[in-house]
């Protein structure tokens, strides 16, 4: 199984660890993996700002690199929505159509490609799940508190394989965390309050660590934890599932 | 309102300056909400039951034109008097004909979105005819001179106390007393009064039937049954999305209408106006504002499903953190944001970018309307007909052009991790907006990629 | 051109294709009982008393509205007067009486028309409200309702679920906004 590897931009630049630990953990679980070098953007800081017209240059990379793959996995439920609902390329659009088709979100592919039923991950921490939007509601990675339905979570099914690990439960399960891409500067007043109510969720029930699928979200909550100092830190999910402390 | 004086992150900024009441005001909603959700559950089948609601609106949009002159038949027979408005401007125009003819010079009105859209109040006021607003929020809000900031809840942003304050200034309610039972006896009092002395009523229109002609009203408190059943003319304004083809389908809608919206089985009265009263006049008004537009866009008709339950703002992690007036626009909201383009590009282009997106909106919504996948569609457009900032359009320019080169992306990457300095920086004129209440992550010694390549070689060569 | 038809052109030209109307089976699966109806409808502030004659019709109505200086029973083919009255003169109505048509268990909502309620103010403007249902036309959901009546036979017609009701000072819930302030239902064999 040949496993093409997509590390969303802000997670290359600022969060490399993850893109290590998702390297890592994939390898471990016994994926042949590969990073094809000169990725860049899945586009979608542009077309949520409306300037979806601009994406052609990204999309025409995305196609170029990652065409081939059986799959394609990323880090990132809110990347991998926006190459799943967006991605074309007019030349090459079967190529596209074929990527839409095989990229995954880490944890979905975790629990619906490779079926993982067990990990030989450690984490002796309190957890609190931040169900990013774009996995949940786009991806369908949990059970959304709006419809009624059946309760599942894929990330949370995977933090529970963790020797150690207490997953603790939130008053909303699934609220916006505020960083909605450019919405977060654009709108920086409401976005911030939406981060602290968020995080305040989180202190309420004695999480030592916030995790979720999106580092993007997880930043957003970063910056404001350590602007106030509050004592929990924020981790991605792969980066917890690879953990043997 | 609107955005040539501000737009919705200056007024959301304003809000967000008194935190107790942008708490006080997400925990009211976010409570309504959960009352929403235990509704929800309670009914076997409710997904179910919003597939068919949908399902209903979207054949009557595919058959607006038959069932529109098929309800004008029916009305017309059952003796009302039928009337078009092209925009609001005419609706205006007809309502206070009507008034005139009649020689009305105090009304009384219950619940009433398109009234608002269309600004009826100032424009009866300026014709010297004194409108009543008789739900007791929208009176609230009538006295204090404001729009409301919600279209089932319109003073869901104003605290027991000021209330108390108001009606202690208009109604003569003792100094101090914010009782909401004491202030809803002295609402009903003093409202009495005015529906007994009317002349006209107007009301809404939740739904209006094709087959029978008939207009169904929803309310809890009774104003719109108290309204139209004393006054000698009743005007009934609707837009013309109102419609739906048979009786039998408003048990569908009004299973899901009161539930999601304020979390009750169903309203305490569901009105069904089918003929005028003996010895009164039912006018009804039918009116287009843009409506006919709209379902001429693709993207966007199915924005005309909406049945107006306010769902979609009670679950919006936004609207409840910016309050109702920060939309400069009748219809706050997800679902606003959807509509308000729609009347005014220009002046409601900011509104979808008030939203992360979320998609919270689309799952609550009673007839399944894909609210913020419209709100993305919208930021296309509005982008595409020139209504985006300067400074935003350069920004996203130069962010395009090395986000479409891998040589610049790297370069740009190596001097300084630009993303965050350069995206959320340069969006806006504001100055660096992330850093006002947020730390920026630590950048890194090495990148994914720059790690990725040593780590590769070394594998290889070890 | 008018307006009406302006409009109704723009319209045909913008309206997208047809699509069929969904089936309604399969909807109701609700339970129908007397039970399940009380339950809903007390939730909604209203009281619920079954009778079995007129005797205790009346000790209802003097257990839970002893203060009723101006009754009007709109079933009653004596008192008759007041029908033919300005409605307006109803103001001072402290207790209304009238038949309902069906019931609905899953909302607690009562259907009532013009014929029963003679004059359309009256559920509104009393005081208090008495609705008399008969046991055995409680229904189960909205769309059972709606096959009874999907046809109107009057000008008007209303579903009550409770005493008229607002909550928009600060969600606080207050019974009584501008219709009855009471909701007493008489539920007969």
């Amino acid at each position: 199984m040949k496993v093409g590897l997509f590390i969303p931009c802000y997670i290359d630049q600022f969060y490399p660890q993850v893109g290590i630990a998702t390297l890592q953990l994939l390898q471990k679980l016994g994926c042949e993996v590969e990073y094809p070098q000169g990725q860049t953007c899945c586009g979608q800081p542009m077309a949520n700002s409306g300037f979806e017209h601009l994406t052609h240059g990204c999309n025409s990379l995305f196609v170029d690199h990652f065409d081939g793959f059986d799959y394609i996995v990323a880090p990132s439920g809110s990347c991998v929505l926006h190459i799943k609902d967006h991605l074309h390329e007019p030349k090459r659009e079967a190529a596209a159509e074929n990527i839409r088709a095989r990229i995954y979100e880490l944890s979905e592919f975790l629990t619906d490609v490779l079926k993982v039923t067990s990990l030989p991950a450690r984490f002796p921490h309190k957890v609190g799940l931040h169900q990013s939007c774009h996995g949940q509601r786009g991806l369908h990675l949990a059970q959304m508190s709006e419809l009624v339905d059946q309760p599942f979570s894929k990330p949370g099914q995977l933090l529970q394989m963790v020797a150690g690990l207490e997953l603790i439960s939130l008053d909303r399960t699934d609220e916006c965390c505020g960083f909605g891409g450019t919405f977060c500067v654009a709108e920086e007043a409401v976005s911030v309050k939406m981060g602290v109510d968020r995080i305040a969720d989180h202190v309420k029930h004695e999480a030592e660590v916030i995790t979720g699928t999106d580092v993007s979200c997880l930043m957003h909550l970063e910056g404001i934890i350590n602007r106030r100092q509050q004592p929990l830190r924020v981790m991605h999910i792969a980066e917890i599932l690879n953990s043997t402390i | 309102m609107n955005s040539h004086t501000t737009d919705h992150a200056t007024l959301a900024d304003k809000f967000n300056e008194n935190e107790p009441r942008v708490n006080w005001h997400d925990e009211t909603l976010w409570w309504v909400r959960k009352k929403r959700d235990r509704m929800a559950w309670s009914v076997s089948g409710w997904e179910k039951l919003r597939e068919a609601a949908s399902d209903i609106k979207r054949h009557v949009l595919g058959n607006l034109h038959d069932y529109l002159v098929q309800f004008e038949q029916q009305a017309i027979k059952n003796g009302a008097i039928v009337h078009w408005a092209a925009d609001a401007a005419e609706h205006n125009k007809i309502v206070l004909e009507i008034l005139q003819q009649h020689q009305v010079k105090r009304m009384v009105k219950s619940k009433s979105m398109l009234t608002e859209e269309c600004h009826l109040n100032p424009h009866l006021e300026a014709n010297g005819i004194d409108v009543i607003d008789t739900d007791l929020g929208e009176r609230i809000v009538q006295l204090a001179k404001e729009p409301p900031s919600h279209i089932v809840l319109p003073c869901i942003h104003k605290k027991k106390e000021e209330i108390g304050e108001l009606f202690h200034e208009h109604l003569g309610t003792p100094a101090g007393n914010a009782d909401p039972q004491f202030l809803t006896a002295a609402a009903r009092q003093h409202l009495r009064q005015e529906f007994l002395q009317a002349d006209a009523a107007i009301t809404g229109v939740n739904f209006a039937v094709a087959e029978t002609g008939e207009m169904v009203v929803c309310t809890n408190e009774g104003n719109a049954d108290m309204g139209a059943h004393l006054a000698k003319v009743h005007i009934a304004c609707m837009g013309i999305e109102k419609i739906i083809p048979k009786r039998k389908h408003l048990g569908v809608f009004l299973r899901l209408l009161a539930r999601s919206a304020t979390g009750q089985p169903i309203t305490t009265y569901s009105s069904h106006f089918r003929q005028p009263n003996p010895g009164q006049e039912l006018h009804i008004v039918l009116v287009d504002n843009g409506r006919s537009r709209q379902l001429g866009r693709e993207d966007f008709r199915n924005s005309l499903k909406c049945i107006r339950c306010g769902a979609c703002m009670n679950t919006c992690p936004v609207y409840r953190r910016s309050g109702g007036h920060s939309y400069h626009t009748a219809v706050a909201g997800p679902i606003g944001s959807i509509l308000a383009p729609n009347l005014d590009m220009k002046d409601f282009a900011d509104l979808p970018f008030a939203s992360t997106l979320c998609g919270s909106c689309s799952n609550v919504c009673p007839v399944k309307i894909d609210i913020h996948q419209q709100l993305y569609k919208w930021r296309q457009v509005i982008v595409q007909e020139g209504y985006a900032t300067s400074g935003k359009k350069m920004s996203m320019k130069m962010m395009t052009s090395v986000l479409s080169s891998p040589a610049t992306y790297r370069t740009a990457g190596k001097m300084g991790r630009w993303v965050l300095r350069a995206f959320p920086g340069m969006v806006n004129n504001r100055m660096n907006p992330w850093y006002k209440q947020r730390e920026m992550p630590a950048p890194p010694k090495v990148s994914f990629s720059e790690w990725y390549a040593k780590n590769k070689k070394d594998e290889q060569q070890g | 051109m008018s307006s009406r038809d302006k409009i109704l052109q723009a319209v045909k030209n913008n309206q997208p294709e047809h699509t069929m109307l969904p089936s309604l089976e399969g909807l109701s699966d609700m339970p129908d009982t007397f039970e399940d109806y009380k339950k809903v409808v007390e939730g909604l502030g209203a009281i619920v008393e079954e009778i079995n004659s007129e005797a205790d019709e009346l000790a209802a109505l003097d257990k839970h509205l002893p203060d009723r200086l101006r009754i009007i029973d709109a079933r009653s083919s004596i008192q008759r007067e007041w029908i033919n009255e300005d409605p307006h003169t109803l103001e001072d109505v402290d207790v209304a009486l009238v038949e309902g048509q069906w019931a609905v268990a899953e909302n607690g909502a009562v259907w009532l028309t013009e014929k029963e309620m003679q004059v359309r103010a009256l559920p509104f403007i009393c005081q208090h409200l008495v609705l008399i249902i008969s046991r055995e036309r409680i229904l189960a959901t909205m769309h059972e309702a709606y096959e009874k009546i999907g046809s109107p036979e009057n000008g008007f017609g209303v579903f009550i679920a409770g005493p008229s009701k607002t909550a928009d000072i600060e969600q606080s819930l207050v019974l009584g906004a501008h219709g009855a302030k009471s909701l007493l239902v008489l539920v007969k064999p």
